[in-house]
């Protein structure tokens, strides 16, 4: 009898810590795992509001949105962040946002606002570029490959680790770049010259660039991994001891690098809608903004928002990045991979 | 009248009660467990499968689908029959070491094969890479003795590693049931079939075996289902190469959103569970067999002869190197510090550094999710002891009302580990339909974190405890009994002796699967409570040589904390549990 009076007794203790009545209003923001910012700029909304945030982490991009889209019935945040362009239209589709039209989006660039109807509005964005150890090439008396045609060169065989697009954003970034440079006809070629010349595979990111690149901690074999423009700046920022110079720098051909933006959104069924858009409001204006490259090492997309000086110093943005229609990309993704794997893994 | 009416209702009461005792009195132990089955488990799987799965969403799948889902199948079936075999070969004899064995460092080295279980998948490949990697000890001490110019052996990648793997995670299964049998074994009954003449082979055959039978079964059939629902091991350490059910239930479910096909998968993977559970259950009610048990240290000696002592050093050479080599790397990467400059450097160069560690005390970007080590720690044993009690009092009615076999039991004693079998990703996709309103909404609840960590330790608690108490002739229970003992007073005289080192070796189970589980990819987590491995994981996320030496610091604490907490419970002094 005791272990089913525990039993009830544990299940009341959930319903209560669940349905405890709250004094301050909270409001409610689903984001991936990746979702970072600074205590004092969280906290100067939340005084100034007079509300309480909670986080509910959900998983990579992907996972974080398919089950925001699978509880959109009984939504459990009232605002989404983390969606990016290539999974933009799978949450259009779905329906999942309230459209808002924040007097925000004034400051930010034409090239970045990818949904007309405002329901998800951009917030950040990144590079998806091939990083190299200096250290390796240098060593090596061997030149920086500049495009994606050079990495087919037999001076670069099994130098290059890239991530699997079934399982990794970076990897299926890499993956929407070649097709955007080559064309849906032509990318299988491509890819099918890259294993010939002796392409590494790995699922994530964490394995390629700390297990397979030489130029981590990991110290592994590949001088050649697919990561973000931005993390040359989180090699010095995060280095063991100081360092004057990064160890590791971008690839910044023509379109070797594709651009990835983040959306954030109102869930639609918030019972705090005016809260929801001033928090959108919020992530938009100019302090959350410049708070975004140190917390996640993308960059802001409002104009006005200034850059640390690690990132002017030691990250770049690509000067030609590759970008393809989120609608075209919804359309072919499923299919542009279950072609990819047969080519390049089986 | 209404007197009359009232005797006859109060009749008809009494006969309701006594029909409800005699039903009840089954039922009692299971309903707790069941309740919580039945709510955590069966109804948020039965909905998401029902909405991946109806008659409508089905159409959607195609030929190729199927193909897709056969070779999953056959991979999965493959690589978790080779695993278990050599698991076993690895397990039988370090069980029967543990066992029967006194020698020096033994604590130590229980502990350290038990260690693997909890940690996460990412620290674990980061240990072999620095191991048996391309630039690992291994390949450039070969490298440097025989003057190669590349790697010798390359098998991360392979189907190799992923056995090795899945030996260094589930050697600790085989020892501690099977351990746990052995070292309860009445030597009097080899001696005896000894003394009539049967040469040792046949003792084993006939007298050893059978009676460890229930033992073997059960560590191999746990073993069995870990390795075929592998996830991270294939994913980090097999790579993009290999893919098993769950890997590729993950790659539908979550980057796809195929989720009619995630649902066929989850449903093979789930029947398939349920096939060797139902096997295993019938195999176990054919030929358990139930003996005086003795107490474990009658059945301790020290190596004597030059044979024993073989056995003996062979073992501790091949345990050491089997889970120390890859262990160790970790604490020693988290004291060690690339050369400075590493843009311009010619060889690596390394330094030791204990930054790391105090690093993990210092939130130096102001980041809301900073969440100190101690924190951290406190966090997860919370967690973990959350989930030792709740599998133990789960657990202990069940795995009781099981040692006697019955209609009932036998019914639902497969399903007890269908939870092992269930695919993560799937169970957390139905979580999310199901808890999202009330009067069920506590998806976001942080006491999720221990109800999901039960429901994988809820399975190694009832099998470590069921052999032990069904291990428990009846004439014990019936002598204590007809010397005048009161129910209450046999169960801790006669039962509870004989089980509190199962008890504490189910407490083990539950704690390290608690410490290791990483749930973050398939629940909702609230990131102001995270645990070890979760922590670990945030590191691992960003570029730089800080994040990394953090993240190996973590793993270090996690891998202490662990060690101390399984030492702690072995060591308890249960009252009443004598030498047992």
């Amino acid at each position: 009898m005791k272990q089913i009076l525990l039993v009830v007794f544990l299940l009341t203790a959930i319903f209560f810590s669940a349905c405890s009545p709250q004094s301050t209003i909270t409001l409610t923001i689903m984001t991936h795992d990746s979702f970072a910012a600074s205590q004092s700029v969280i906290t100067a909304f939340e005084q100034a509001n007079n509300v309480k945030l909670i986080f509910l982490k959900s998983g990579d991009a992907g996972a974080a949105l398919n089950k925001a889209i699978l509880s959109k019935d009984a939504p459990l945040a009232d605002v989404f962040y983390g969606v990016d362009n290539t999974f933009l239209s799978r949450a259009l589709d779905a329906g999942i946002y309230e459209p808002y039209a924040s007097p925000l989006l004034a400051n930010i660039p034409v090239e970045f606002k990818l949904d007309p109807h405002n329901q998800a509005l951009p917030v950040d964005y990144g590079d998806i570029c091939i990083n190299y150890d200096k250290a390796f090439f240098a060593s090596h008396n061997l030149p920086i490959p500049a495009s994606l045609e050079d990495l087919l060169k037999p001076e670069y065989k099994t130098l290059l680790v890239v991530e699997n697009p079934a399982t990794s954003s970076p990897g299926l970034g890499f993956l929407l770049a070649t097709i955007k440079h080559f064309g849906p006809d032509g990318y299988l070629a491509y890819w099918r010259s890259l294993r010939a010349n002796g392409l590494v595979v790995v699922d994530g990111w964490e394995t390629a660039y700390y297990t397979n690149f030489s130029g981590s901690s990991g110290h592994g074999l590949q001088p050649l991994v697919v990561s973000y423009s931005s993390s040359p700046a989180a090699e010095v920022i995060y280095a063991s001891s100081p360092l004057t110079t990064s160890p590791t720098a971008s690839i910044l051909g023509p379109d070797t690098c594709f651009r990835q933006v983040e959306f954030v959104g109102i869930l639609k069924g918030t019972r705090h809608l005016n809260l929801a858009q001033k928090f959108v409001d919020f992530m938009l204006n100019r302090q959350f903004q410049q708070d975004i490259p140190l917390q996640m090492f993308v960059y802001p997309v409002n104009l006005d928002a200034s850059l640390p000086q690690e990132f002017i110093q030691y990250a770049q943005t690509a000067r030609q990045p590759a970008t393809l229609d989120p609608a075209v990309i919804a359309a072919n993704r499923d299919k542009w991979i279950a072609d990819w794997t047969a080519t390049v893994l089986h | 009248m209404s007197i009359y009416h009232e005797d006859e209702q109060a009749i008809k009461t009494t006969k309701l009660g006594g029909f409800l005792s005699s039903w009840f009195k089954p039922v009692l132990p299971w309903l707790g467990a069941s309740v919580f089955l039945g709510l955590f488990f069966f109804y948020p799987l039965a909905r998401i499968l029902w909405l991946g799965l109806n008659p409508a969403a089905l159409n959607t799948i195609d030929l190729a689908s199927l193909l897709l889902a056969i070779r999953s199948l056959l991979f999965t079936f493959y690589q978790a029959a080779l695993s278990t075999i050599l698991t076993l070969v690895i397990g039988l004899p370090a069980a029967i070491l543990f066992a029967r064995y006194n020698f020096r460092g033994k604590s130590f080295l229980r502990v350290l094969t038990a260690i693997p279980f909890m940690l996460p998948t990412v620290v674990v490949a980061a240990g072999f890479n620095a191991l048996l990697g391309p630039r690992g000890w291994i390949n450039l001490g070969l490298m440097d003795l025989y003057h190669l110019q590349s790697a010798p052996i390359s098998i991360v990648g392979t189907l190799g590693i992923i056995l090795l793997a899945h030996v260094f995670y589930n050697t600790t299964i085989v020892i501690r049931l099977v351990g746990n049998a052995i070292s309860h074994l009445d030597p009097r009954l080899e001696q005896a079939a000894s003394t009539l003449g049967a040469d040792p082979p046949r003792v084993l055959n006939r007298v050893t075996l059978p009676l460890l039978r229930p033992s073997i079964l059960a560590a191999t059939v746990l073993v069995f289902i870990f390795d075929f629902t592998s996830f991270g091991v294939i994913l980090l350490l097999g790579g993009p190469g290999f893919s098993t059910l769950e890997v590729e239930i993950y790659k539908q479910a979550m980057q796809i959103f195929n989720l009619p096909l995630a649902g066929l998968l989850s449903l093979i993977q789930l029947l398939c569970t349920l096939a060797f559970s139902i096997l295993y259950s019938r195999i176990v009610i054919r030929t358990a067999a139930t003996s005086a048990p003795r107490a474990a240290a009658t059945n301790l000696r020290s190596a004597r002869t030059g044979r024993q002592k073989l056995f003996l050093s062979g073992m501790v050479v091949l345990l050491l190197g089997l889970f120390l080599l890859p262990l160790v790397s970790l604490p020693l990467a988290s004291v060690t510090r690339l050369a400075a400059d590493r843009g311009e450097r010619g060889p690596v160069q390394y330094g030791i550094t204990t930054d790391y560690y105090s690093e993990l005390f210092i939130n130096r970007s102001d980041s809301i999710f900073f969440v100190p080590p101690f924190e951290a720690v406190g966090n997860s044993l919370g967690y973990a002891g959350l989930t030792v009690v709740l599998s133990l009092v789960l657990g202990f009615p069940v795995a009781s009302a099981l040692a006697h076999p019955s209609h009932l039991g036998r019914f639902l004693d497969p399903l007890l580990m269908l939870p092992l079998g269930a695919s993560a990703v799937t169970l957390g996709l139905g979580f999310i339909i199901t808890f999202n309103r009330p009067p069920l909404a506590f998806v976001t609840s942080p006491l999720l974190v221990p109800l999901a960590h039960t429901l994988i330790a809820l399975p190694f608690v009832i099998r470590s405890l069921q052999p032990a108490l069904a291990s428990i002739p009846d004439r014990l229970r019936q002598a204590a009994a007809s010397l005048g003992a009161s129910s209450y007073r046999v169960w801790f005289a006669v039962d509870w002796p004989i089980v509190a080192r199962a008890t504490l070796s189910a407490a083990v189970f539950a704690f390290t699967i608690s410490l290791g589980e990483f749930g973050a990819s398939s629940l909702v987590v609230r990131p102001e409570y995270p645990t070890l491995p979760i922590a670990i994981a945030r590191f691992l996320s960003q570029p730089g040589g800080m994040n990394y030496g953090q993240a190996m610091a973590m793993a270090t604490v996690l891998m202490v904390v662990c060690g101390i907490g399984i030492l702690l419970i072995e060591r308890l002094r249960l009252p009443g549990a004598g030498e047992f």
